[in-house]
């Protein structure tokens, strides 16, 4: 187990400076010059433009100024913006943001995709379960940016139930752009444990259960359910780590100050610093997750070994 | 049974060689009375799906939508447009209403289509032939060659689609490069496939995987097949079925990804009519116009809609492990 993890993890140092380096050549080796753009009408002196030129290492070739910009991450440098505003203090102001609607998302996520997918797959092909896979497969369709249109459109604008954008009003204001994150998700979960805990019924030692004369309600949560979440214990919390990285438009159309806007603006602005360090950290969140989850699915089911 | 396999068992020539040589020569009645391929068999399943005839009513109206405008746009013109009738909520003779310019709405909907279509198209193209070559090298070379484009696909893997080819479109117009800086149609299905090729990639490479060490594989090899041949011919047919599967469902998520992108300003820009640049143009109005955000909505989710459902059907058919 502990070879493993240790393989994993020194496995993900090549990914992680690949993705980074990936994101930094498309940023950085553009034709086209930021500090021009950044003075806008009136022209900076030549004096200037060099010297931020020299700030920003943008005179360098491409590798040379990758590898500096790792040699400063050693020590926590991330940079800074051409605002002179640390890298590191752009994340660290976004980042909470982020991870509530994240919470929020996989809470809805985890509640209503379970609650939905266990009872649709205990009574397969039910009224239920008919119910669970038409509405899975409009929500599964039906593309983010709508949802968060018709969310924000009948239960912000018309119905007045929840504020239509910002973060004003404290944990309430992030619930309907937290369900609409959680939207694809939660179909997925639902469809997932439906599978899982429906095949899980048939099982021998259910039957076996059963013949012993145990309740149903006990048959179900002492067998059926342990084994049938597996799979779905896993992936919510792969999720978690692609959450903290997709919230782009969600956070861009309920104008929620997180870490998907801050790389939205960034990438508008031409910020390249803050994109290459706010992408590297959504990449380090989606390998680390998974790996939580790979090292957790030998931990809830030790039929799995991975040495 | 694959067609393939099966066609090859039934080559004329084959049989001849295999009678003269005395070596696994067909019996009689491998060659009489109808056999289940996979695809008939699939086709069985599918007729008795209602996704699967939604999926291809709403797919097929939609195709000919993108093919003949005129036939839906109930004789308005997308670029005739009056000042007078800005935002005119819809009425009997204008289905959708008007929008800010007091262009026909209904007309410019329709004429959305096109554009949404053809870059799905085009996109799932370069995602199936990125995929389908980067795995089957993958797959088939093992190795070095294999670790080094795995490790390549987790790096892809690990960045979001939207936020990668947000980045590459922001930045394709200062790279000069040809189809990449005009930001049109072409850009956003070269950005769409450049980050969205990883899953094709998987799925072939673990299918080639699978496949290469049959016998049928070594015997085609012993006759002195080529590596090419091998993996063209033999290989990857087997890979039809998922990748097929998983590309019908993929044009739908990358429409969804067009319209997102055009609404973040890197996709395609105006004077283009796509759901997407409607969608981004009517947020300011939803207090007063909502149709100018609606109606763009609703039918680019039920043309993703289309195709997802028709994904789903085929799996069913083609994967009978996960039939429900």
């Amino acid at each position: 187990m502990g070879r493993y993890v240790a393989r994993r993890l020194l496995l993900t140092i090549p990914v992680l400076i690949g993705a980074s380096f990936l994101i930094f050549a498309m940023v950085y080796a553009l034709p086209g010059d930021p500090i021009r753009a950044l003075a806008g009408d009136r022209p900076l002196s030549p004096a200037v433009a060099a010297q931020l030129r020299a700030q920003f290492n943008l005179g360098d070739p491409l590798l040379v100024q990758y590898a500096k910009y790792l040699g400063n991450l050693t020590h926590l440098d991330l940079g800074t913006d051409f605002h002179n505003r640390p890298v590191l203090e752009i994340i660290s102001d976004r980042l909470p943001v982020t991870a509530k609607l994240t919470l929020v998302a996989v809470f809805f996520e985890a509640v209503i995709g379970l609650v939905a997918g266990v009872f649709a797959g205990i009574r397969r092909n039910g009224y239920f379960d008919n119910l669970v896979l038409v509405s899975t497969t409009l929500i599964i369709s039906i593309p983010i940016l709508v949802l968060a249109f018709l969310s924000q459109y009948i239960f912000g604008l018309k119905l007045g139930w929840f504020p239509i954008a910002g973060i004003t009003e404290g944990w309430y204001s992030y619930l309907l752009p937290g369900l609409v994150l959680a939207s694809g998700s939660l179909a997925y979960v639902a469809r997932l444990t439906r599978t899982s805990v429906a095949e899980n019924m048939r099982a021998d030692y259910v039957r076996t259960a059963r013949a012993k004369g145990l309740p149903h309600r006990t048959v179900i949560m002492r067998h059926t359910l342990r084994n049938s979440l597996i799979p779905v214990v896993t992936f919510i919390g792969a999720d978690i780590g692609a959450l903290l990285g997709g919230a782009i438009v969600t956070e861009a159309v309920f104008n929620i100050p997180g870490i998907g806007r801050a790389v939205f603006d960034a990438v508008r602005g031409q910020e390249g610093a803050v994109v290459v360090g706010i992408v590297t950290l959504m990449v380090f969140f989606f390998i680390f997750f998974n790996l939580v989850v790979d090292v957790l699915y030998a931990v809830l089911d030790p039929r799995i070994r991975y040495d | 049974m694959t067609d393939q396999q099966q066609e090859q068992s039934l080559d004329p020539a084959q049989i001849e060689v295999d009678v003269r040589t005395g070596l696994g020569a067909p019996s009689a009645d491998v060659t009489e009375g109808r056999q289940n391929s996979l695809w008939s068999d699939a086709w069985g399943q599918l007729r008795r799906n209602p996704l699967f005839w939604i999926g291809s009513f709403l797919g097929v109206f939609f195709v000919l939508m993108a093919i003949f405008p005129s036939w839906f746009a109930r004789g308005a013109d997308p670029r005739a447009c009056s000042l007078t009738e800005s935002k005119q909520p819809p009425s009997s003779a204008h289905w959708m209403g008007f929008d800010q310019q007091g262009c026909d709405y209904l007309a410019n909907v329709v004429y959305g289509a096109r554009t949404s279509l053809t870059i799905g198209l085009l996109s799932v193209i370069g995602v199936l032939l990125l995929g389908v070559i980067i795995g089957a090298v993958a797959g088939y070379y093992g190795g070095i060659a294999d670790s080094l484009l795995a490790r390549l696909t987790d790096i892809f893997f690990a960045l979001p689609l939207i936020l990668g080819a947000l980045i590459l479109l922001r930045v394709g117009p200062s790279t000069g490069l040809p189809i990449l800086s005009d930001r049109g149609a072409g850009a956003v299905a070269i950005a769409l496939s450049a980050f969205g090729w990883m899953t094709a990639m998987r799925l072939v490479r673990s299918q080639v995987i699978a496949v290469k060490s049959q016998d049928y594989v070594a015997a085609a090899r012993a006759m002195g097949a080529s590596n090419f041949r091998i993996l063209t011919r033999h290989i990857l047919p087997n890979a039809v079925a998922p990748v097929l599967v998983y590309s019908t469902i993929t044009v739908g998520v990358l429409i969804a990804a067009e319209a997102t992108l055009t609404y973040l300003g890197v996709g395609l820009q105006r004077p283009a009519i796509s759901w997407g640049l409607q969608i981004e143009n009517g947020q300011s109005l939803l207090r007063t116009a909502p149709h100018l955000v609606l109606f763009p909505s609703i039918i680019l989710s039920l043309t993703v809609m289309a195709f997802i459902m028709l994904g789903d059907a085929l799996r069913d058919a083609l994967d009978p492990r996960q039939r429900s």
